[in-house]
């Protein structure tokens, strides 16, 4: 068991969830257990789990989720600058998974029908027309395919880049 | 103490703003912005939902037996009650309503593993760091991480809690997160014996693992300070399912008010004439609607739903180790209505103690081993399926054209209806923490906790995932960066002029 005061030699991990379903995370967790040996060897940075609210440098960014607004964009930049490996998580990050299914909607009529008018305070971010899967704005390393990727895809490849191995795809799904 | 709405300011020009974006240990995305006038006194505090999917108009068009697998993909922290509240719909859509009694049990086996896992995962991975640790403990150490070093048997509890929830999503519905197991009709599956056998051998460890878990949550709720105890204390109208006699109910159910006071307002009300019941209210502000009960109007008929409400709106609740906790709840509120948040936290985990109950009976019932899992009758045009989620009651309704196709959806979430509450919650902290006050990181923390007790799902409230606020920046009325606070990823508070929109370029 470490100490309050991580070691400097864990990897630093940043999770973000952008036009997701959080399920990506929930199958992260699915390691049960096994997150208490994870633990001894990395450190988590802005994630849904900690009060990081905003991504410093890591070594491993995990993005679950498409876009689906200017914010998902900002936030996936930052994540590109200042992660080491980039990891697309899930149908959505990949293909923008099912909210794409709004792509062939005008999101300014889908407002209109959900809502009877079009919410449009300055708080709110800019929905894009179409939601995208990330790789189309940013370069990324790796994927995880499946809705979402099994556990034991998440914690292998973890274990390879905690080894310092390319990430072997041994455990892809594609549900 | 007057409190005004505090939902729009009187005159907002020229007063200043601050933001909390994003709020974290949520599931989902919003922010909170306060508008203060000069004496640094709140004048509008407003709980955004910065995110929309619009699953309720892509569902158009596609046809019916898509849809319980399609809406799981609204929230993947609790499938299981899309899933099915989308199927006990559909049931009505193809006739197959009662389900056999086979799936009928199956189907409740898998609600009561998604109320234990993401009770579990709240509780322990999400909120309980506040509760162990203090409101203005160090960021870094303010999660399920924290908790495992500094309380290491409580977090692998927490953890083993969860799992044996999704162990028994993954056998009634084929994986743990958005399975296929419920279908129009019933089930497509019944539960393998030697699985059933495997968890049932887990289940005295289990119980009392949940045991404890409601120990700890009752002991860290009395143990709170004076000033925490009535915490966000803002009284509501509370709505759930109730079964027969007023047990609670998680599956199926009718729906029943009690008013803040104590008073049964409404009851035995039925699932598929719930529009008679709630309207749906829209602000411009926000991508949460505002549901509330028609009869008493948008102003004045919002309600609370989830854990606090459940428990309290209930009579009685129908497994005995679960009864003796809440009989205790009860006597400890001095048998008067509770609305102070935290308190929701109790009740989560007494709900949990219930869960683990409804599945031990469970898989001792033959039931779910197999018989008859599909109902057929006569095709309607629309349903209504509404279920008890972790969060609180769960509303879908459809019409399904003649060429099954769907023509129309409607869906009302859990942290919908709990949409107006939040916002009082927050209003509530806001004046009794913030006001006149100068703005520091831990202050800015309760306001989260107060969110947090909810625990909303903001995901499936419209979409997101995310990270709730810990940025603040004032500025004036042009706009102008007057402070700005925010956390680091040391966990130190920062204070500098550089705005928040910097950071994500940093
Ligand atoms: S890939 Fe599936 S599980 Fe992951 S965020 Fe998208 S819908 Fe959710």
């Amino acid at each position: 068991m470490s100490t309050a005061n991580p070691a400097p030699a864990k990897l630093r991990v940043a999770t973000v969830s952008l036009a997701g379903c959080f399920g990506c995370h929930m199958s992260f967790l699915d390691i049960d257990e096994r997150l208490f040996e994870l633990i001894e060897h990395i450190q988590f940075d802005r994630s849904p789990l900690t009060d990081i609210k905003t991504v410093g440098l890591c070594d491993i960014g995990l993005i679950e989720g498409g876009l689906c607004n200017a914010e998902n964009v900002e936030v996936l930049r930052a994540f590109r600058a200042n992660c080491r490996v980039l990891v697309a998580v899930g149908a959505c990050a990949i293909t923008g998974g099912l909210p794409a299914l709004r792509n062939h909607l005008d999101v300014g009529d889908m407002l209109q029908a959900v809502y009877g008018t079009v919410p449009d305070d300055p708080e709110l971010p800019l929905p894009l027309n179409k939601v995208h899967p990330i790789h189309e704005v940013v370069r990324i390393d790796h994927s995880l395919p499946g809705c979402p990727p099994s556990a034991d895809a998440f914690w292998h490849l973890l274990q390879d880049l905690i080894a310092g191995r390319e990430p072997a795809h041994g455990l892809i799904r594609y549900d | 103490m007057t409190t005004p709405s505090l939902e729009t300011a009187a005159d907002p020009q020229g007063l200043r703003r601050i933001v909390i974006d994003p709020v974290s240990r949520v599931e989902g995305h919003g922010k909170v912005t306060l508008l203060l006038g000069d004496d640094n006194r709140i004048q509008q505090v407003r709980l955004h939902i910065v995110e929309f999917r619009g699953f309720e108009r892509f569902i158009v068009g596609r046809p019916y037996w898509e849809v319980p697998v399609m809406v799981q993909r609204l929230c993947g922290i609790c499938p299981v009650s899309h899933h099915l509240a989308a199927t006990k719909a559909l049931d009505r859509v193809v006739g197959g309503w009662p389900v056999p009694e086979a799936a009928d049990k199956i189907r409740r086996l898998m609600h009561h593993g998604q109320i234990v896992q993401s009770h579990a995962l709240h509780f322990f991975h999400l909120s309980s760091p506040d509760l162990l640790f203090g409101f203005d403990a160090a960021v870094a150490q303010r999660n399920i991480v924290g908790v495992a070093m500094a309380h290491p048997e409580a977090a692998r509890q927490g953890v083993m809690l969860r799992k044996f929830g999704q162990e028994v999503i993954r056998i009634t519905a084929g994986k743990r997160v958005h399975g296929t197991g419920s279908i129009p009709g019933g089930m497509n599956r019944a539960v393998d014996a030697a699985e059933r056998d495997t968890l049932r051998a887990q289940l005295p460890q289990v119980l009392a693992w949940a045991e404890a878990a409601v120990d700890l949550a009752e002991r860290l709720h009395t143990g709170l300070p004076d000033h925490l105890v009535g915490f966000a204390d803002t009284p509501a109208a509370m709505m759930s399912l109730v079964g027969p006699g007023g047990a609670m109910e998680f599956y199926d159910g009718t729906l029943r008010v009690r008013e803040a006071d104590g008073r049964v307002a409404v009851d035995g009300f039925e699932d598929q004439r719930y529009r008679e019941l709630i309207g749906e209210g829209v602000k411009p502000w926000t991508y949460m609607k505002f549901p509330y009960r028609l009869a008493l109007g948008p102003d004045a008929g919002w309600y609370r739903v989830g854990p606090l409400a459940r428990l309290q709106n209930c009579d009685f609740i129908p497994t005995p180790r679960a009864e003796a906790r809440r009989q205790a709840f009860v006597a400890a509120q001095g048998g008067r209505p509770v609305h102070a948040v935290l308190a929701t936290h109790w009740a989560r985990m007494i709900e949990l103690l219930h869960g683990v109950e409804v599945i031990a009976q469970l898989l001792d019932d033959p039931a779910i081993l197999g018989g008859p899992l599909l109902a057929t009758g006569e095709r309607q045009r629309g349903g209504v399926g509404i279920i008890e989620a972790p969060r609180g009651t769960l509303i879908h309704e459809y019409e399904v054209g003649d060429d099954d196709l769907v023509t129309s959806c409607n869906l009302i979430v859990s942290t919908t209806h709990n949409n107006q509450a939040m916002n009082e919650a927050v209003r509530s902290v806001a004046l009794q923490y913030l006001d006149g006050q100068t703005i520091t990181e831990p202050l800015l923390n309760h306001i989260e906790v107060a969110i947090r007790a909810y625990d909303p799902c903001l995901s499936c409230a419209t979409h997101a995932l995310g990270q709730m606020p810990l940025a603040v920046t004032l500025r004036n009325a042009r706009g102008e960066v007057l402070d700005h606070v925010h956390r680091s990823s040391r966990g130190d508070t920062v204070r500098g002029t550089r705005p928040h929109s910097a950071e994500a370029a940093r």
